[in-house]
């Protein structure tokens, strides 16, 4: 018992101090009013004889009250649904690809689907914008057969190419396990019944690896919400994405606790795909 | 038709890789134009004094937090596997699981306050001055990278065959010499996988490095960061270049111990 609680103790105290800890500070500075000092806002909760209140609405009311705020986190719940549907619709053919694979090649197929993960996110990013910035590749094959240049880079085309090509392997992997592992018996017997092959993939397939396909939507949805990086270095400057903004009022703005009430109203809006995608992550 | 699809996928995913490897051996500085091979970015990235510190810099934190996340994250997967139910275990998963599933920008805004809250509290109590940079920013990756190791772990030892435990401590085994030949043998590979994700994980962070870091810290990727948001430069092709072969070197070398593992444990020498 002794032992157990040894083994227990440094990563139990670590993720109170360093995960539950953050949070809930997190919390208490959304409701802190913002100040000129270091750290620029004020305690929410003074000592003067016994605890006073001294913190502030304002952060968390701002998010309703100004609708930038309110159209920000509606935009990126928007860009991350697309993004998160294009990479499964992209992800499916390639899945069953590496599922019908002969086995000796499913491995390095799905590593050739990871290693780009591996790259790098920036250069990743990087390599998009020598493709589409004013003087990259389309627009250089674009001249060599006479046409006019395009915009393409700082454009919402642009923003949804980089956040697929990055998000991308997390759709393919629960999809390509989930029908790696399928019983292939099933289709065999609807098909000795007569089924065709578009009504065997459509009643039998498709229904069995939709929690799969699920869980990839989700994993792409998750992280693509708060996303930064990707919609600042290729996305319109217009384009304000939630990521974006809490980090423009904490860099530029210094805006402490709007940039907290902002990274609360983010995880408020998470905690139900969240929870889901915990859910089905714990199917066997 | 799916073979099509895969072909497709793969080509999507590799084509602006290799576009971009490709112009890192040119000469010249635009990129659709070849201007004949050459390796004067490679040049260039070496004698770049800021590029070398920060590289230097980003290896020594994305070894000391994969290290620190390899050992706080292997004893937390072994307590979820292992432990059965316990007071605070649901609280222990949920806590674990945290950094998979928080968006960056909350991770590392909430980190950094955390750090911020601790700073005025280590002056106000000891009188310490503690600054930002790289030890935040390790403090930061490991708890992330924690998180990792610990899904890794944990599924490999719920799917281990506890029997083999069993047996050495039937045949008079301490727990300890039960652990040392049986069970961290087996877990080994999973450790070294966290490790290695952990370390690639920390390698890759803008967002929470950005967030976590002061004055004093700029790492590899907040250096690329602001190189890109001017446009990109030859130097980060050459750049990328680099982290790609030792990516591909890192899987060739992973490819093989497996295939060894595995075709030792088809001989039944394993």
């Amino acid at each position: 018992m002794m032992r157990r609680l040894a083994l227990l103790l440094p990563p139990y105290a670590w993720l109170l101090l360093l995960v539950a800890a953050p949070v809930a500070i997190l919390l208490v500075v959304a409701l802190a009013e913002a100040g000129p000092g270091v750290p620029p806002f004020l305690p929410p909760l003074a000592w003067d004889g016994g605890p006073v209140w001294a913190g502030s609405l304002d952060s968390l009311r701002a998010l309703v009250a100004d609708p930038y705020y309110a159209e920000a986190l509606l935009r990126s719940v928007g860009v991350a649904g697309v993004t998160a549907a294009l990479c499964l619709l992209l992800a499916y053919p390639m899945a069953l690809g590496i599922a019908a694979a002969r086995p000796a090649w499913r491995l390095p197929l799905l590593l050739l689907v990871l290693l780009p993960f591996w790259t790098g996110f920036l250069p990743r990013v990087g390599a998009w914008i020598g493709i589409l910035r004013d003087g990259g590749w389309v627009n250089g094959v674009l001249a060599a057969f006479g046409m006019a240049p395009l915009r393409l880079l700082f454009t919402d085309a642009a923003m949804f190419l980089g956040m697929v090509h990055a998000y991308l392997p997390f759709a393919v992997l629960p999809l390509a396990a989930a029908l790696l592992r399928r019983d292939l018996g099933l289709e065999e017997a609807a098909a000795d019944l007569g089924a065709g092959r578009w009504v065997v993939f459509r009643s039998i397939t498709l229904p069995l690896s939709l929690p799969a396909a699920a869980a990839g939507f989700l994993l792409v949805f998750i992280p693509a919400a708060g996303e930064f990086v990707i919609p600042e270095l290729l996305g319109p400057p217009e384009a304000q994405l939630i990521g974006r903004v809490l980090w423009g009022e904490f860099f530029q703005n210094r805006d402490w606790p709007l940039a907290a009430a902002l990274a609360v109203a983010l995880l408020a809006l998470l905690l139900l795909p969240i929870r889901l995608f915990q859910r089905l992550d714990r199917r066997p | 038709m799916s073979r099509l699809g895969l072909a497709l996928g793969l080509g999507f995913l590799w084509a602006p890789i290799l576009l971009l490897v490709g112009y890192a051996f040119s000469a010249g500085r635009i990129p659709f134009q070849w201007g004949g091979f050459s390796l004067r970015w490679f040049a260039a990235l070496a004698a770049d004094e800021r590029m070398r510190e920060a590289a230097w810099l980003s290896l020594r934190i994305a070894a000391g937090s994969a290290t620190l996340a390899m050992l706080l994250g292997g004893l937390a997967g072994w307590a979820l596997a292992r432990f059965g139910v316990f007071r605070g275990r649901a609280l222990f998963g949920a806590l674990a699981g945290a950094p998979l599933v928080l968006p960056e920008v909350v991770t590392g805004l909430s980190l950094l306050l955390l750090f911020v809250v601790a700073q005025g509290a280590a002056e106000r109590w000891f009188g310490w001055r503690l600054g930002r940079g790289a030890a935040t920013i390790l403090l930061a990756h490991a708890t992330v990278g924690l998180a990792y190791v610990a899904v890794v772990v944990q599924s490999r030892l719920a799917g281990l065959d506890r029997g083999l435990e069993e047996a050495a401590a039937d045949l008079g085994a301490g727990p300890f010499t039960v652990f040392r030949t049986i069970t961290l043998p087996l877990i080994a590979p999973s450790l070294a996988a966290g490790w290695l994700l952990a370390f690639t994980l920390s390698l890759d962070d803008v967002v929470v490095a950005s967030f976590v870091s002061g004055p004093a810290g700029t790492t590899l990727p907040m250096l690329v960061f602001s190189a890109l948001k001017v446009g990109l430069t030859p130097e980060v092709n050459a750049l990328a270049t680099l982290i790609l072969a030792a990516a591909g070197l890192a899987t060739g070398v992973a490819g093989l111990i497996f295939a060894r593992i595995s075709s030792r444990g088809a001989n039944g020498a394993g």
